[in-house]
């Protein structure tokens, strides 16, 4: 066990399943960098650094740089997955999913649906979420609902590094296409990480803590606000259970349920826009399977319904923080019953 | 041509025209569901290029589809009953018409988002230059679809990665109802290649032989440089882009000019028998062989098993959900 970054951790999973696995390609806009240019060939390893090394050991061949082209990227590699490698094809920031998206969710997604069962399509999309870059609208979104809407499409949010190798391993060796959303924000955060290869199965949410008084549920970099918050609310004797979902499709629905049985109230935690989001869906599931159990109406903590602001003071009062959080602990306990 | 190839490519063309003429008739009747797209009068398009491809090469589909998955090696049968969404179509029902599939011959999916299979097929040959052995990716595009962003950047692409890939243009004169002496800035689709930095070539689509020659020459440089090409074909489609649809953007005589002046299987026919390199008996046989073929399956399709309900839930996922 070694303490890393989120960053190092998810280098670590490709380096070692493009060793396992000769069929792990990676696709991408700089994945290995220099093509073309007069300075060094491996030094960027993508624009957040996630993939340095890649091409020193693997070659052109296997980590394939390509132009600005996401529709291409994505349909060659849904094409190259289909036909018997098992491509992972960075898009770069979710938010331009918007010039790509007919590739994943027409195509992709359908594939093995479509053909009655005749195709796989062992494709893993890598991208980025997330605010607090002072990126501005463009780059910092959190739209990882969207995927999450399509049938035949998985989809993962990481919380930290130990998870992150662990689910982009199980990502790689899925038979269906993944969309695995990287928080930027957490690259830099670092855990404990064993050096070898572990899977961490999808559709099993991680208790991160233990409590009878509030279940809180938070996506990504949310979850890091959500344990200060309960940290903060168990000074003042209010215990609260945490709960990171960490692959949102599949969603583990039980483990979310049985916690709001027991404590009878829940706030939902999510970077994601308010409307038709993770914290809507949650909050809509728990309210049809667990109804009866509710003391309180169900708390939403999100972004409001704006794009991401640029100027740091309001991009700050933006993203949701554990002060939101805490208060809306205090208003569940306040309401209801 | 070597004669039994010959032999395949009028029985293939013969089926394609037949297959659809048949199913022209069953739409109006109300027994196919859902939307098709016929393939009639373009049958030496995709026949023609099949005739160049090798066992291992794989062809991509689009909407008006069912001409190139027969062409490809797609049993007919189980091509229909996929079309009538019964239990033993090709894809048991969850294709139809616009998304039939089989990987056994090296088919992919007939693709109804339109340039999206120029995307895929870039994949298709990075896979097999990965695995170097020298299959070749033929992407199948309408003129409408050669408009979209997708199939450029697809092209940028093969060639910057030089990838095998022959992009072929099926240019039938409209996009739905729109012209494409009209949608095509320029007006030539092979024109682009050069732009692309690769080969592009135009032939007429009525013409089987044309079209085998040019594809011949494309696909080999493909197979052994590991290079892009463009091939575009001309030829106008004798129907409509659906069943259904009243074609009111035709002039009048334009389709009876077509199916006597530009009939791909008279032309074919004539061409063999002036040549001496098939007898007028030799295609009378495939022809009653074909006939009773599409007579046999469209009988038994409208008495075949549809999918259990149940089946509505399977192959969502590969992987456990």
């Amino acid at each position: 066990m070694t303490t890393v970054s989120m960053r190092e951790a998810l280098n670590q999973a490709m380096h070692a399943e493009m060793r396992r696995d000769e069929r792990v390609i990676l696709i991408g806009e700089d994945v290995a960098g220099g093509l073309g240019g007069t300075g060094e060939d491996d030094a960027m390893g993508g624009v957040f650094g996630v993939s340095q090394g890649l091409v020193g050991e693997f070659g052109r061949e296997r980590v394939i740089d390509t132009p600005i082209t996401e529709s291409a990227i994505m349909g060659m590699a849904a094409g190259a997955a289909m036909t018997g490698m098992r491509p992972i094809a960075e898009l770069m920031f979710i938010d331009f999913m918007g010039v790509c998206f007919d590739l994943l969710f027409n195509q992709a997604a359908k594939f093995r649906y479509m053909f009655g069962g005749k195709a796989v399509t062992p494709l893993v999309v890598r991208t980025t979420i997330g605010a607090g870059f002072r990126a501005a609208a463009q780059h910092s979104q959190s739209l990882h609902a969207i995927f999450t809407h399509i049938p035949g499409l998985k989809v993962v949010v990481p919380s930290n590094a130990y998870d992150a190798k662990g689910l982009l391993i199980e990502a790689i060796r899925d038979d269906d296409p993944v969309i695995f959303c990287e928080h930027k924000v957490l690259y830099d955060t670092v855990g404990d990480v064993p050096e070898e290869s572990y899977r961490i199965p999808f559709g099993e949410a991680n208790i991160v803590r233990s409590g009878g008084d509030v279940t809180i549920v938070a996506l990504a970099r949310m979850v890091n606000f959500a344990v200060k918050a309960a940290a903060t609310l168990a000074e003042k004797g209010i215990e609260c259970t945490v709960i990171d979902p960490r692959t949102i499709s599949p969603l583990d629905l039980d483990t979310i349920v049985d916690s709001v049985e027991e404590t009878g109230r829940l706030v939902v935690v999510d970077e994601g826009y308010p409307r038709c989001g993770l914290a809507s869906d949650i909050a809509s599931e728990v309210a049809e399977h667990a109804f009866g159990a509710l003391k309180a109406p169900i708390k939403k903590v999100t972004p409001p319904h704006t794009p991401v602001p640029f100027s740091p003071v309001l991009e700050d009062a933006y993203i949701p923080n554990d002060d939101d959080i805490v208060e809306a602990v205090q208003a569940t306990l306040a309401a209801g019953r | 041509m070597e004669k039994s190839k010959l032999l395949t490519a009028y029985r293939k063309m013969r089926t394609i025209r037949d297959f659809e003429e048949r199913m022209h008739v069953e739409f109006a009747t109300g027994g196919v569901p859902g939307f098709v797209h016929l393939y009639v009068g373009q049958e030496a398009c995709a026949v023609g290029v099949c005739s160049q491809l090798e066992g291992n090469d794989t062809l991509l589909g689009t909407h008006r589809g069912h001409g190139h998955a027969l062409a490809k090696g797609v049993d007919a049968r189980r091509l229909l009953f996929e079309i009538f969404g019964r239990a033993e179509g090709l894809c048991g029902g969850n294709a139809g018409s616009c998304h039939v599939h089989d990987s056994s011959v090296r088919y992919i999916g007939a693709n109804s988002g339109v340039g999206s299979g120029a995307a895929i097929a870039c994949g298709v040959a990075l896979a097999a230059k990965t695995r170097s052995d020298g299959a070749v990716a033929v992407p199948l595009i309408g003129e409408g679809a050669a408009n979209q962003g997708v199939v450029l950047e697809a092209m940028n692409l093969a060639s910057v990665w030089k990838l095998p890939v022959v992009f072929v243009f099926e240019n039938n004169g409209y996009a739905e109802a729109t012209g494409s002496d009209w949608a095509i800035a320029g007006g030539e689709l092979w024109g682009r290649a050069a732009a692309f930095d690769m080969p592009g070539v135009a032939v007429e689509g009525h013409d089987f032989f044309a079209v085998s020659e040019a594809a011949a020459e494309l696909i080999d440089r493909a197979r052994k440089e590991s290079r892009p090409a463009v091939l575009e074909l001309r030829q106008k489609r004798f129907y409509g882009h659906f069943e259904g649809d009243a074609q009111t953007y035709r002039g009048d005589g334009e389709v009876d000019y077509l199916r006597s002046e530009r009939d791909c299987l008279t032309i074919f026919t004539d061409r063999v028998i002036a040549e001496d390199w098939l007898t007028k008996e030799e295609l009378a046989v495939i022809d009653e062989e074909v006939t009773t073929l599409i007579a046999d399956i469209y009988e038994e399709v409208k008495e075949a098993a549809l999918p259990a309900e149940s089946r509505l839930f399977d192959n969502v996922y590969a992987s456990p959900y």
